[in-house]
């Protein structure tokens, strides 16, 4: 992600608001002045649905925007496309400004740009799979023979192939919802818009079709907002998530840091009941190596290990991760020959953790091991430390209110 | 003491009453007079397709015309027992002598339901875009089903005089307000994700009346259709009145004249019609809705 900053963001939400009402315009200074929700809905009855929502989307991204119900989450997404229109703000697709659009320009905006995947599908009943595969090339005008190739050609690719002459009352829910994601990758736009598109679905097929997601969007590489009222589902295909709260937004951040840092009481609430061990990846928790041991005699690796005062090391070369040493079986060793290279002293071998594995996958090889773990990346590179201790200490809710009772401890002294 | 207001209902003076009475009439048939021969030269054209298509049922030999009315039927409902029927119940009415007069009552029919869905959809769908045209339109509807029939030949025959086309306009007044009614009912109630979706994939209104809004509200509107057709069946005795030719016309003299089986006959005619253009149009809309039912045949 360090690396994407500079990169321009590909749609930008700025300082949008949206007030449902008769004159929503003439609410818009109480909004402002930061009165409540309720406050507003009692004295004009006007139901603010956003305010002051600030946000970028690059370019590649799976973006989550996460909430309740009422959270104002799918009016947010409505707006992207201007299914909805904001009360004030600005909508900028690759620096267009889509509320300046005409009916003409915003149709052929919605044509090439972005396509939409729904909570309930939004199929059409009285066209079969392939038709409803194909609708956003037919609104397009494109040519029949074209338009079945490419609609059965993305059928294929979301796994109904051979579905095609059937109508959507025929299919499953999740073979449904496979239709609609084949409906939107098929006009080729390169943001698709995913209205809570897989919460209709019971968990196992959800979960398949988060998978699927993931997996097409590595092929493809898109641009995804996605939608959902699910913790668990955002932390598990989001590159980055923003948490929705009565028309705020409270926070923006990756995973780990919704996870690791809730901005406040609400996303703390969420997060607890997150599993942890399946949301977080080693390499959210891990410590940074304190130490590496490249020496290439063992008199060298015995000097250097002592100047660090430390009883073990991580053996590097230039191959990469070899094992741990102990400077106990180092020290047997110098006393032969403190000469001889550092290939012919025994490394004891170690297994090593994959940066991106789920805690859930390496909790027992860390709390057996003696040493922190080791984490390898792919190319042999060390990246960090895992101790059974920073596990335990990730993993427990304990820990947490262990810190803040210190907290309240230190504020009434 | 007797003509207080509280005994006795403070009634418009008789002279005023009559006032109102004569002015109105005498403006009306101004208007008649002044209009009338524009009126009439405008529905002409109309007039000359319902000759034309009554000669084209009555003159032609009756066994291409059964053979014709079967062949349709069976196309619209696939049903060989509706068709069985409609060769039965068309032979029973030419043997009993009623062979020209439904052909007549069958052309009319055909054109008013004809009309009244040439002009009933488009309001509807106008009906639908708008809250607003929908209050305008409502009450008028209201009043269309509610006024008694012979209110409005009054007028429609002191401007077009007796005949076919002033037949078919109070026919098709009093058909109409289902098709509206139900076309602009159907479209309201279509799927608001359905046509979101062909919304945000950039459809214009265009696309979006005629490919989602129109196919999804069909099944509601084949409905107000049907219901068009029966009410127009049953106008048939009432534009009689106004010298439309058919099976009302029997019907109308077995009343004055209590001719209780003739009466019977035509009355069973006009019956055995109603259910085959019901049944035809029900098998239908049926037909060609076919994947709205749910079913899990994979």
């Amino acid at each position: 992600m360090s690396n994407e900053v500079k990169i321009e963001p590909l749609i930008e939400i700025k300082d949008l608001y949206k007030v449902f009402g008769k004159k929503p315009a003439s609410v818009m200074p109480m909004v402002r002045e930061g009165l409540s929700k309720d406050d507003i809905l009692a004295q004009t009855g006007h139901t603010v649905g956003l305010k002051a929502i600030n946000l970028d989307v690059y370019k590649g991204e799976i973006f989550v925007i996460m909430g309740l119900s009422g959270s104002g989450k799918s009016t947010l997404i409505r707006h992207f496309n201007r299914l909805i229109d904001p009360t004030e703000g600005q909508i900028l697709v690759e620096g267009t400004d889509v509320m300046k659009l005409n009916t003409k320009e915003l149709e052929t905006f919605r044509r090439k740009k972005m396509a939409m995947v729904f909570q309930r599908f939004g199929l059409m009943p009285h066209r079969n799979v392939q038709d409803n595969v194909a609708y956003g090339l037919s609104v397009q005008g494109v040519d029949k023979a074209t338009r079945v190739d490419k609609a059965n050609k993305w059928l294929e690719t979301v796994g109904l192939a051979g579905y095609e002459k059937q109508y959507p009352s025929q299919l499953s829910g999740g073979q449904q919802q496979r239709v609609g994601l084949a409906r939107a990758l098929c006009t080729d736009a390169e943001i698709l818009l995913m209205d809570e598109a897989f919460s209709a679905l019971d968990p196992l097929i959800r979960s398949e079709m988060q998978d699927q997601l993931v997996e097409l969007q590595k092929e493809l590489n898109k641009t995804i907002i996605f939608i959902t009222h699910d913790l668990d589902e955002a932390l598990r295909i989001g590159d980055r998530i923003a948490i929705l709260k009565d028309g705020d937004l409270i926070q923006l951040g990756e995973p780990v840091d919704i996870l690791l840092n809730p901005a406040d009481d609400y996303v703390e609430a969420f997060v607890k009941d997150v599993n942890r061990a399946r949301a977080l990846t080693v390499d959210t928790v891990m410590k940074p190596p304190a130490y590496r041991l490249t020496a290439e005699t063992i008199g060298e690796a015995l000097k250097e290990m002592r100047q660090n005062s430390a009883d073990y090391a991580y053996y590097m070369t230039e191959e990469g991760f070899q094992g741990v040493v102990c400077e106990k079986a180092l020290e047997s060793a110098a006393e032969d020959n403190a000469a001889a290279p550092m290939d012919e002293f025994k490394v004891e071998e170690m297994s090593v953790l994959s940066p991106d594995a789920p805690l859930e996958s390496i909790i027992p090889a860390t709390m057996k091991s003696d040493f922190p773990m080791p984490v390898v990346d792919d190319d042999g590179d060390l990246q960090g430390l895992l101790s059974r201790e920073d596990l335990a200490e990730v993993l427990s809710d304990f820990y947490k209110d262990e810190k803040d009772e210190v907290v309240t401890e230190s504020k009434t002294d | 003491m007797a003509d207080s207001w509280l005994s006795k209902f403070p009634k418009m003076d008789r002279a005023d009453l009559l006032e109102i009475r004569k002015s109105l009439d005498g403006a009306f048939r101004d208007f008649s007079r002044e209009y009338g021969d524009e009126i009439e030269s405008f529905f002409s054209p109309l007039l000359d397709f319902l000759i034309w298509f009554e000669k084209l049922l009555v003159q032609s030999p009756w066994w291409a015309v059964l053979i014709v009315i079967t062949a349709m039927v069976y196309l619209a409902s696939r049903s060989w027992k509706l068709s069985l029927g409609v060769v039965v119940s068309f032979l029973l009415i030419g043997y009993f002598g009623m062979w020209e007069d439904t052909m007549r009552t069958l052309s009319i029919i055909t054109v008013c339901t004809l009309l009244a869905i040439i002009l009933g959809v488009p309001i509807g769908i106008f009906m639908a875009r708008s809250d607003r045209t929908q209050s305008a339109v409502t009450p008028i509807l209201d009043v269309m089903q509610t006024m008694p029939a012979f209110v409005y030949l009054i007028p429609v025959v002191m401007l077009l005089g007796i005949g076919k086309v002033p037949g078919v306009i109070a026919v098709v007044i009093y058909a109409i307000p289902p098709v509206i009614r139900l076309t602009n009912l159907g479209i309201r109630l279509v799927d608001k994700e359905v046509l979101e979706a062909a919304t945000a994939y950039g459809a214009n209104k265009m696309q979006r009346l005629l490919g989602v809004q129109l196919p999804l509200a069909a099944p509601t509107i084949m409905a107000g259709i049907n219901q068009t057709i029966m009410m127009a069946l049953g106008m048939v005795v009432i534009a009689s009145m106004i010298g439309v030719k058919g099976l009302g016309q029997p019907v109308l003299k077995s009343i004055t004249n209590q001719y209780f089986t003739l009466g019977l006959f035509n009355g069973l005619a006009i019956v055995a019609l109603a259910i085959i253009f019901d049944r035809a149009s029900q098998a239908y809309a049926k037909r060609s809705q076919k994947h709205l039912q749910d079913g899990h045949n994979v």
